[in-house]
């Protein structure tokens, strides 16, 4: 998939995958979708609810070796 | 959309309890929430410059996870209190759980009101200079002034 900005979240728990993903949309335009890495397990349901509350759209999630990668297309 | 908003009332100064008013409100503010924090009481310890006065003890806390099972007569012995917080530490370094540092200063970044107690303040004659700068003083009335228009209200 296609991105525009990405950032690895890896070794990092709640809530820092969250704080960082908002943290790294703040700068990017409508459209642009960030891809992040994370590792802590729990990043998958808070980041569709990240997105389910501030209207971000979660593309995709993919699963790993462990890791996680959302694709993230900001509103 | 209207802004959704959440207030929490922090009121423990131990490093177990410090956890869960920072990280519900950074993450509150990641989501688009406004929030207010009012310290209170032993609460107002998270509000110093320094945090590293900030322990966990394990007494009086059976719940706490130690790596061996130790009697209450071995847990009030002097030191144990740092050695927990110091173990308690880099127990979160290794899962990569943030600092407090790291959380309130995310927390001041994404604009989250710090309220200090002024009562408090008073009663343990605490000095202004100890605390950090970006914080408001007040007391119930004025925090019950946001707290009663909010959508989360929590007491920590």
């Amino acid at each position: 998939m296609n991105f525009d900005k990405e950032f690895d979240a890896s070794g990092l728990s709640c809530p820092l995958p969250i704080l960082k993903t908002k943290k790294a949309l703040s700068d990017m335009a409508s459209g642009q979708v960030l891809k992040l890495v994370a590792t802590d397990c729990g990043a998958v349901k808070d980041m569709q609810a990240f997105a389910d509350q501030t209207g971000n759209t979660l593309l995709a999630t993919e699963e790993a070796n462990g890791a996680y990668t959302f694709y993230m297309k900001k509103k | 959309m209207t802004t959704k908003k959440m207030a929490i009332i922090a009121t423990k100064g131990t490093l177990d309890m410090a956890y869960p008013p920072f990280i519900l409100a950074s993450t509150a503010a990641a989501l688009g929430y406004e929030v207010q924090v009012f310290f209170t009481f032993y609460g107002l310890q998270l509000l110093r410059k320094d945090l590293s006065t900030v322990m966990i003890s394990p007494l009086a806390n059976p719940a706490m996870p130690m790596p061996v099972p130790m009697p209450v007569m071995v847990q009030m012995l002097p030191g144990m209190e740092s050695m927990a917080t110091m173990m308690m530490k880099q127990k979160l370094k290794k899962h990569g759980v943030a600092s407090l540092q790291e959380l309130r200063d995310l927390c001041l970044e994404a604009e989250v009101k710090f309220i200090a107690c002024q009562m408090t303040v008073d009663l343990f004659e605490f000095d202004k200079s100890e605390f950090i700068d970006n914080i408001e003083y007040g007391g119930a009335a004025m925090f019950l002034g946001f707290a009663g228009d909010t959508d989360i209200c929590l007491f920590v």
